[in-house]
């Protein structure tokens, strides 16, 4: 009886997320129709042509979901034990900014080494990003949102105008110097796939990717697996309940914000160490919020996110494609706002749908 | 030390601190409407820079800069409503909704850039709103709009049946409800207005302060307003100290120098001592007690 509810809910939220994505499309739609040259049907092909048109356009598609990945699985992991990390943002640049730095600095290291200590001192950062909200949730109280948002600007402050201002080149464009080559996650146009499959060229999707499956891997694992990730959920589901049957909530909420941000930073250390090679004043690129909309289309579930993450990222590949076709790619940003929007619009039919159920069984 | 005491307290430094606390002031009376009836507003930011957007529009189209205060309102409005009717109406997650118009925010206003101006990155020229002058200094008509707008909110709030109206919802919805307020409508409508407040924020950095509309122009200003708001204890009166506080600290991080300290960082310090602030050491804030909380009617 209870497997088949789980069925039942998953299918549910399976199906409200296809009615989002596509109403959102929809609407995204019209506005390119009553907006732009091309027509509707002509800018969605080119969308899903600049997406998944080529094995080179797959791979981008796959570059681009890196980050989206790791930032939806740092919101979700919070989201897991009832907390909102809208922090991702600042974490990542703090994760990035770190990651970077350790990778010009260090040199010398054999390359094995030196991107471990990049992603590990990234990470750690990115954690204590998140940890110091979690913190003051778990001991004081203080909601965490506020929080975050402060500390995605600090973080700001601190990486993108000190950071680069004192550490950039003479003359140099907005960046840090660029990292040793020992710290490079490799692309896979430098690995052994490319004589398998005679990769095109252009192709950026690097062992960040890889990672990022990875970590989805290890949060599934982490999250239903061990005693941690049980009373983490037991603490989001019912903090009350989860103290009175002996789990120490403010520990829990810290460790979540902890993970969540380290995710995060990971995300940033990705983008610095494997797509850009140093750390630089566009790397957030609303990555932390739009993994905000990733979080929520995969129903904070690793694997709903990995696909949800996939999904945002070809979006944002084929708005490229789009642009050729005379559509600003701007208005990949905005469906993805309209997916957020349904996927919470879509609650209410949810919470309507489980009280009937309810009933049902009452009956 | 007198040199630089001398440097921060002049009046010019208060004239640039007030001008740049005006956009925050407008914004946290928006976010104090919102918040007192109960609805989370971290979506001002989004609402900001929609307003900056179509203030350079109105204004640059029809060369009256008046009528882009016109549509900054509006447009700050419709973007709340949307917030309004996700959030109060389909009981979504209000940090979730506001969420989803900051992001709708960044990406319209670029993609209308491009399609209404032709252009990426910065908008053309559009006509600045007057400066009013005083006497002793002149400023953009936003900056006396702001200083007004706080007693009459503070006034609305806490001296007529509105205001008791308003604070009941948020505070007690169930309550409000047996004594026949419409605790929905009266939230939309507080969410709605709470629109066009930001809306007016916008105009002040846009064709207040300058000419032009940039990308991202609000630059985080309506999560500096929420905190302002928070800080203040969620009263008028209080966001408006932390407002200036707030406006005073850019400017001196902009026009001050300092031997040691770097400006960038001194720029973080309005964050930190919210941060501080909130854990306690001044006092706790306490926020409306149902705010973040849809109400069912009919619920218990």
């Amino acid at each position: 009886m209870k497997m088949s509810n789980n069925m039942k809910s998953t299918l549910t939220t399976l199906a409200f997320a296809l009615i989002a994505i596509f109403v959102a499309l929809l609407i995204g739609g019209i506005l390119i129709q009553f907006t732009t040259e091309a027509s509707m049907i002509e800018a969605y092909i080119a969308l899903y042509n600049g997406a998944f048109g080529d094995l080179r356009s797959v791979l981008n598609t796959l570059w681009r979901s890196t980050p989206l990945i790791l930032t939806g699985l740092a919101v979700a992991f919070a989201f897991k034990c009832g907390l909102f990390n809208i922090g991702a943002e600042g974490q990542l640049l703090i994760g990035g900014f770190v990651a970077g730095v350790a990778g010009y600095s260090f040199t010398g290291l054999p390359a094995i080494l030196h991107v471990t200590i990049c992603i590990v001192l990234g990470m750690l950062a990115g954690g204590i990003w998140g940890g110091i909200p979690g913190l003051l949730k778990a001991k004081l109280g203080v909601n965490e949102v506020i929080n975050t948002i402060m500390l995605n600007l600090i973080a700001l402050q601190i990486t993108v105008r000190y950071g680069i201002n004192q550490l950039r080149l003479e003359g140099a464009a907005d960046n840090t110097p660029r990292i040793a080559e020992t710290a490079e996650l490799t692309r896979f146009t430098d690995t052994f796939l490319n004589d398998l499959f005679n990769l095109p060229g252009g192709v950026r999707v690097h062992t960040g990717f890889v990672f990022a499956l990875l970590a989805a891997l290890f949060i599934s694992y982490l999250l239903f697996k061990t005693k941690t990730g049980y009373e983490i959920r037991a603490v989001g589901i019912n903090p009350s309940g989860a103290e009175y049957g002996g789990i120490n909530v403010s520990k829990n909420i810290f460790l979540a914000m902890f993970i969540s941000g380290a995710l995060a930073g990971l995300a940033g250390t990705v983008e610095v160490l494997g797509t850009h090679r140093y750390f630089t004043s566009g790397l957030d690129a609303g990555l932390g919020f739009t993994g905000i909309a990733v979080a929520l289309l995969g129903n904070s579930n690793p694997g709903g996110v990995i696909l949800a993450g996939i999904l945002f990222g070809a979006l944002t590949q084929g708005g490229m494609g789009m642009q050729f076709a005379g559509v600003p790619r701007e208005i990949v940003t905005i469906i993805q706002a309209l997916v957020i929007f349904f996927m919470a619009s879509l609650q209410m039919f949810k919470i309507f749908i489980e009280k009937k159920r309810a009933k049902e069984v009452a009956k | 030390m007198i040199d630089f005491l001398a440097q921060i307290f002049t009046l010019s430094m208060f004239f640039a601190g007030l001008r740049m606390a005006t956009p925050l002031i407008l914004a946290s009376m928006g976010g104090i409407l919102s918040e007192r009836a109960g609805v989370i507003n971290i979506a001002l930011e989004g609402m900001i820079l929609t307003g900056a957007f179509f203030a350079v529009w109105g204004s640059y189209t029809t060369g009256n800069p008046w009528f882009g205060v016109l549509l900054a309102i509006i447009s700050g409005m419709a973007l709340a409503a949307i917030h309004a009717v996700v959030s109060v109406y389909f009981k979504a997650d209000q940090v979730v909704s506001g969420t989803a118009i900051n992001i709708l925010a960044t990406g319209l206003t670029v993609y209308l850039l491009q399609i209404l101006f032709g252009v990426s990155g910065t908008s053309p020229r559009a006509v600045r709103l007057p400066q009013w002058d005083i006497g002793i200094v002149a400023f953009n008509p936003m900056v006396y709009i702001a200083l007004i707008s706080v007693p009459i909110i503070w006034v609305i709030l806490y001296k007529t049946p509105w205001g008791l109206r308003i604070r009941a919802v948020g505070e007690h919805p169930q309550a409000a409800d047996t004594v026949g307020i419409n605790v929905n409508r009266w939230r939309f409508i507080c969410v709605t207005l709470s629109g066009a407040f930001a809306g007016l924020a916008g105009v002040a950095i846009s064709i207040g302060e300058g000419s032009y509309f940039v990308n991202g122009m609000s630059s985080g200003r309506g999560f500096i307003a929420l905190a302002a708001m928070i800080f203040g204890k969620w009263n008028p009166l209080g966001a408006l100290g932390a407002s200036l506080l707030f406006g005073f600290t850019e400017a001196i991080a902009l026009r001050a120098t300092f031997q040691h300290i770097p400006s960038e960082l001194v720029r973080t310090l309005p964050y930190v001592i919210t941060i501080i602030v909130l854990a306690g050491f001044i006092g706790r804030a306490r926020p409306p007690k149902a705010v973040g909380k849809p109400y069912n009617k009919g619920e218990r």
